[in-house]
C-alpha cells in the first residue's frame, strides 16, 4: 500500500473567465457609444476620452509602482474605469479637467482602499461627482453644433417639450457617452448577450424609475420615456450599475439594489435642486451594498430553512 | 526648565492634538475654510487652554475628586467668555466668522483632555507650558489644513491670490475637502516618521496602543498596562530565581567533583 493518493487543496474548480476578458468585454460594449460621441461631438471629445483613459492608466501605474504593489494596469479596469468617466464629460471641458478626474478616481478611490476589488464605490462616478462639485459651471456647459443648450432633462425640470426620437438616437447636447440610447442599448446586448451582466440589477432600476416617474411626475408616456431615455440612465443602468466590485452579488439583492437606486434617482430628478440623479444615486446604493448582500444571503446549499 | 521644553516639543510635534491625537476634530473640520481662519481658531484655543490649564493646576488641591469635571467647566467658560469678549471688541471679523465655533470651545476635548490628563496632576508652570505646547500645536495643524484647503479651494493663501480663478477646485472649500486634506497630511505625517506616540518612533513598545498611558487614565488600557508589568517583573523575578538555582547546582556539582578528586 505505498499508492498515495494526492488531492489539492481547493479550488478544484477553475473557470476560465479574467478579470481581463472582462474588462475587455466591458470596453467593447463601449464602444459604439463612444464613437457616436466623436462622431457628433467631433475631436474634442475623442480628446477627452484619451485623456480620462491615459490619466487612469498612467495613475495606477505611478501609483503601484510607488508603492511596491504588483502591477495590474493589464487587467484593464484601469482602462473602462477611465472610459466611464470620460463618457460622463461634457466635450467642451478643459482637459485637465478630465485629467484631475481620473488621478482622483484612481488614486483616492481605489488604490488608497486597497486596489481593484476593494474600492467602496465607484471609482468613475465618485470623480465625476468630485468634478460635479468642483467645476459646476464647466462641469454643466453642454453644446450642440457650436450652439450651447440645455440638456433635455433641464427642459422637462423647467416644464418645457422634448423630442424624444431625437434623445433616442442621440441627437441631443448632453455627457459624451449618455446622448445616444441606440448605440448604449447595442453595447449593453453584447454585455447581456456575453453574459458578462444579469439584467436583473438594469431591468429593477429602469422599471422602478419608470413607475415613480409615472407616479410622482406626469402620467404620460411621452414624459416617461423622455426621462427614460434623458441624462444618464440608460447608461448608469447597463455600465455603471453593473460594476462588480459594487453591486451585490446575491440574485435577490441585485432586485432590491435596482429598486433602491430606481427610487433614489426619481426622488432625485424630481424633487432634488439639479435635473441630474444618476450618479449620485447609483453611489449612494454603492454605499449600501454590504447591508443588502447581508440580508439577502441565500441559504447554503443541504441547509433546511429557516428553524422558527 | 528643561521639563517645560519637553512639554512644548510633546505638544507641538510628539503628541500634536490635530494629526497624531486625533483631538478638536469639529474645529478642525469646520473653521479651516480659509488660513485666516484657522489660524484665529487656533490661536483663540491657544489662549484658553494655557489660562484654564494654569488655574485648574493651581486648584487641583481644593477642587474635590467626584466633581472636578463640572468645576473644570466653569473654569474653562469663563475663560472662553472673557475671550469671545474681547474677540467682539477687538477683532470683531474673526468673531464673525468663527461665530458659533468660539462658545463651542467649552467644550473642545482637547482642553478637557488636558485638564485631565495634565494640569491636574503637574504643577502651574508645567501645565502652563502643557497648554502652550498644545495650543501651538493645535494652531500649526490648523494652519496647515487651512492653507492647503484656501489655496485649492480658493486659490488664495492668507488672502494674496495665487491660483487663478478657473483653476480653483471649489470642493476643498467644503467640508468633503476638510476631510481630504485632514488625511493626506496625516497621512504625510505618518509617512515621514515625524516621531510621534502613533507611529511607534516615540519609544520603543510592544503594546499596540504605544504604551503611552498618560491619555487613557482611568481606563481599561490602564489595567491591561498594569497586567502586563506586573506579569513581566514576575517573569523576570522567575527567570532570575531559575538562574540562582542553576548556578548553584553547578556549584554543588563542581564542589562534589573536587571533593571526590581530592578523595
Amino acid at each position: 500500500m505505498n499508492k498515495l493518493l494526492n488531492v489539492s487543496s481547493s479550488p478544484h474548480a477553475r473557470s476560465s473567465v479574467l478579470t481581463g476578458n472582462l474588462m475587455f468585454d466591458v470596453a467593447i460594449a463601449m464602444v459604439p457609444a463612444a464613437v457616436y460621441g466623436v462622431y457628433q461631438f467631433g475631436l474634442k471629445a475623442l480628446c477627452v476620452l484619451l485623456v480620462t483613459m491615459a490619466g487612469s492608466v498612467l495613475s495606477e501605474y505611478v501609483y503601484e509602482s510607488l508603492m511596491g504593489k504588483p502591477i495590474t494596469v493589464m487587467d484593464g479596469s484601469a482602462l473602462v474605469t477611465g472610459m466611464i468617466l470620460g463618457l460622463n464629460m461634457p466635450p467642451e471641458i478643459p482637459l485637465w479637467i478630465p485629467f484631475l478626474g481620473s488621478v482622483f478616481a484612481i488614486i483616492v478611490v481605489k488604490q488608497i482602499y486597497g486596489g481593484l476589488g476593494q474600492n467602496f464605490m465607484n471609482p468613475a462616478l465618485a470623480a465625476r461627482c468630485f468634478l460635479l462639485i468642483s467645476f459646476a459651471s464647466q462641469m454643466s456647459a453642454f453644446k450642440l453644433d457650436g450652439v450651447s443648450g440645455a440638456t433635455p432633462l433641464s427642459v422637462l425640470k423647467n416644464g418645457g417639450r422634448v423630442d424624444v426620437a431625437a434623445m433616442f438616437v442621440g441627437k441631443i447636447p448632453g455627457t459624451i457617452g449618455e446622448v445616444s440610447v441606440v448605440a448604449l442599448l447595442i453595447g449593453a446586448a453584447y454585455l447581456l448577450y456575453k453574459k458578462v451582466i444579469s439584467i436583473r440589477i438594469p431591468a429593477a432600476y429602469i422599471i422602478t424609475f419608470a413607475v415613480f416617474v409615472f407616479i410622482f411626475g406626469e402620467q404620460d408616456l411621452g414624459y416617461v420615456m423622455a426621462h427614460i431615455c434623458g441624462g444618464g440612465l440608460i447608461f448608469g443602468a447597463f455600465f455603471m450599475a453593473t460594476d462588480y466590485v459594487t453591486s451585490p452579488i446575491t440574485p435577490n439583492g441585485r432586485i432590491v439594489f435596482g429598486v433602491l437606486l430606481g427610487i433614489l434617482t426619481g426622488l432625485f430628478r424630481l424633487f432634488g435642486g439639479s435635473a441630474e440623479g444618476v450618479s449620485y444615486a447609483i453611489i449612494i446604493g454603492n454605499l449600501l451594498v454590504p447591508l443588502i448582500e447581508k440580508v439577502t444571503l441565500p441559504a447554503a446549499f443541504g441547509k433546511e430553512g429557516k428553524k422558527a | 526648565m528643561n521639563k517645560c521644553m519637553e512639554r512644548l516639543y510633546n505638544g507641538i510635534i510628539k503628541e500634536n492634538p490635530t494629526f497624531v491625537l486625533m483631538l478638536g476634530m469639529c474645529p478642525t473640520l469646520a473653521t479651516t475654510t480659509t488660513a485666516v481662519n484657522g489660524m484665529g481658531m487656533g490661536l483663540t484655543t491657544t489662549a484658553v487652554l494655557v489660562f484654564s490649564n494654569l488655574i485648574i493646576s493651581c486648584l487641583r488641591k481644593i477642587i474635590p475628586d467626584r466633581v472636578r469635571i463640572p468645576a473644570y467647566i466653569v473654569i474653562v467658560a469663563s475663560l472662553v467668555t472673557i475671550v469671545q469678549l474681547l474677540l467682539q471688541a477687538f477683532i470683531p471679523s474673526l468673531n464673525e466668522s468663527l461665530g458659533i465655533f468660539i462658545p463651542l470651545i467649552v467644550v473642545n476635548c482637547i482642553i478637557l483632555g488636558r485638564a485631565e490628563a495634565y494640569a491636574a496632576k503637574n504643577g502651574p508652570v508645567e501645565s502652563a507650558f502643557d497648554g502652550i505646547g498644545m495650543g501651538l500645536g493645535f494652531t500649526l495643524g490648523l494652519t496647515c489644513i487651512a492653507i492647503f484647503r484656501e489655496l485649492l479651494g480658493a486659490g488664495t493663501v492668507f488672502g494674496v491670490t495665487l491660483i487663478p480663478e478657473a483653476y480653483k477646485i471649489t470642493i476643498f472649500g467644503l467640508a468633503p475637502g476638510a476631510f481630504f486634506v485632514l488625511a493626506g497630511l496625516t497621512a504625510l505625517q505618518n509617512k515621514f516618521k515625524m516621531p510621534s506616540a502613533t507611529n511607534g518612533a516615540g519609544g520603543e513598545s510592544v503594546l499596540a496602543c504605544g504604551g503611552n498611558c498618560s491619555h487613557c487614565s482611568g481606563s481599561a488600557c490602564m489595567a491591561n498596562h498594569a497586567t502586563l508589568e506586573t506579569r513581566r517583573l514576575q517573569a523576570e523575578e522567575d527567570a532570575l530565581a531559575a538562574k540562582k538555582a542553576a548556578v548553584a547546582q553547578k556549584q554543588t556539582e563542581l564542589s562534589a567533583k573536587l571533593d571526590k578528586k581530592d578523595n
